[in-house]
């Protein structure tokens, strides 16, 4: 118990003294995790819409496909990619393995199918008849979409949080494809792994302590926007 | 529709901004000279011993090492395919077969210091005072049921686990697949944690036990040390350049230089004193392994 209390007492210490590798982890992690989210939300959202508001053969194949891959598990992507960016591998000329690059990659794949498979859900739970009624109110295909997707913004805000909360926790592709260098890969999570490991539980616990400030941070912001718009 | 732009203009300046972060940040570590990677053990990692060189030697020289801190055998098999440039690690008997056959070069011998079996206090196999490490296998082996001896291994092909499997041979036994026997699959750190909290044995490098023994409050005694077949050498090895030109052979070579200087030795040599009371590693560069009786 005592450690717990000391491991929350040294983490405010880290954040009050402005610990600059600490800063840094921190920074790294929000950076990295907010790219792959963004970049995942450009895929997701629009790939989702397409399968959502089309028919095509094999339809329910493809969507059974994105609900798996929302758990898609994290050291699998990270083998993966990893095995794509070795210097030997399809991909090694750009040199990306051991870099943030190669984590936001990761991690994008892991947010995809999330984001994707609460956009497919999302927009398949709105009412049928309301695409006709945009058509025919003399809308095209595009700003039928767009409209669609407006009206789909509450679940569709809990996708960008899912994504986001997915990839922040997420330590088994980080530390594979970024290999938790000091100071160029290290994020919360795989810093949490090594203080662990090093028997540094007090550093650990205060990692911990402010990945979960963030998270908590950053999805009462998201929280506030979705409810703001609350559809009446 | 304002409040929409807002949003968007928003994401959008996000994005920049972290296009921009990660750009620089790349960049800055490309500026200084060239990327090193090391795959190393985790015992040089979790001793903190990476994080006492590895900023005088980006110093010094103005390259950027990647530390990629895995098992011994794990960073040999990156260095086999050329994914890392230098290795610095301790399974002997795997690094002469790389070294032999061509995928790894200059080999050199930088330190070592030693494996110990500890154990719970109570010391159910009554291993404490056996006169070897294969006398003292053997009591864990061959300890009644009702003892509930447990030997807690590595299991990760790691140095480490694999002088274990190399003491159990010497021992004329095969724990694989015993009750008694179970493996974790972790580092070095973590199985000390495993072994502590179950009561079991372990065999571990003397550097990692004396560095977390009080920081993780193990429950765990020396029981066996000192004999010349529980010596723990680490060597440097530089992946050949040869077998893939992908490698940066000068930065490999400017690391393992740096290893085996007067000052880095010097600096192995004291680390740890202050905090332990004894050196974690001793300096060994230059020296013949046969000097350490090898």
């Amino acid at each position: 118990m005592d450690l717990i209390i000391e491991g929350v007492v040294k983490a405010f210490h880290l954040l009050i003294a402005l610990d600059p590798e600490v800063l840094g982890i921190t920074f790294l992690s929000l950076m990295v995790s907010g790219t792959a989210t963004i970049i995942s939300l450009a895929i997701g959202i629009s790939i989702g819409a397409i399968v959502a508001l089309t028919s095509f053969p094999g339809k329910r194949i493809v969507v059974s496909l994105v609900n798996t891959g929302m758990g898609l598990p994290p050291v699998v992507v990270g083998l993966f990619v990893s095995i794509f960016l070795w210097r030997s591998g399809p991909l090694g000329f750009l040199g990306l393995l051991y870099t943030p690059t190669a984590i936001i990659i990761a991690q994008s794949i892991i947010a995809t199918p999330i984001v994707m498979g609460i956009t497919v859900g999302a927009l398949q739970s709105l009412p049928a008849s309301l695409r006709l009624q945009i058509l025919a109110l003399g809308a095209t295909r595009i700003q039928m979409v767009w409209m669609l997707v407006k009206e789909a913004r509450l679940p569709l805000m809990a996708g960008v949080m899912a994504g986001f909360g997915g990839v922040i926790s997420e330590v088994g592709a980080s530390i594979m494809v970024g290999g938790n260098v000091r100071g160029y890969t290290r994020v919360l999570t795989t810093a949490t792994v090594m203080e662990t490991g090093r028997g540094n539980f007090d550093v650990a616990i205060a990692l911990s302590v402010l990945l979960l400030s963030f998270s908590l941070v950053i999805n009462y912001a998201l929280t506030l926007i979705q409810q703001r718009d609350r559809p009446r | 529709m304002m409040k929409q732009r807002g949003m968007r203009q928003s994401a959008a300046w996000l994005l920049a901004a972290c296009a921009i972060v990660t750009a620089s940040a790349a960049s800055a570590a490309e500026k200084k000279g060239s990327t090193v990677i090391l795959a190393t053990t985790t015992s040089t990692q979790d001793s903190g011993l990476l994080d006492v060189l590895i900023p005088t030697f980006q110093k010094e020289t103005g390259h950027f090492v990647k530390t990629i801190s895995v098992g011994s055998g794990q960073a040999m098999a990156m260095g086999r395919k050329g994914e890392a440039d230098v290795l610095l690690v301790h399974s002997p008997a795997d690094e002469q077969k790389m070294v032999a056959e061509g995928f790894g070069v200059h080999r050199r011998l930088v330190m070592h210091n030693d494996f110990i079996v500890v154990g719970p206090a109570s010391d159910p196999a009554k291993i404490k005072g056996a006169k070897s490490s294969k006398e003292a296998l053997k009591l864990i082996a061959e300890a009644k049921p009702e003892a509930k001896a447990l030997f807690l291994s590595r299991g990760d092909n790691s140095g480490t686990h694999s002088k274990e499997k190399g003491l159990w041979k010497a021992a004329g036994m095969n724990p694989e697949g015993q009750k008694w026997y179970q493996q974790t699959g972790l580092g070095m750190g973590e199985t000390l944690s495993v072994a502590s909290e179950k009561d079991g044995y372990t065999l571990t490098d003397r550097g990692t036990y004396l560095s977390l023994a009080k920081k993780k409050k193990l429950h765990l005694e020396i029981l066996v040390q000192g004999e010349p077949l529980l010596l723990n050498v680490y060597h440097v090895i530089e992946v050949n350049p040869e077998k893939w030109p992908k490698v940066n052979a000068a930065g490999a070579r400017a690391f393992a230089d740096f290893m085996l200087s007067k000052e880095t030795q010097g600096v192995i040599g004291r680390f740890g004193v202050d905090t332990f009371g004894a050196p974690l590693f001793f300096p060994d560069a230059g020296k013949k392994p046969e000097s350490l009786g090898l």
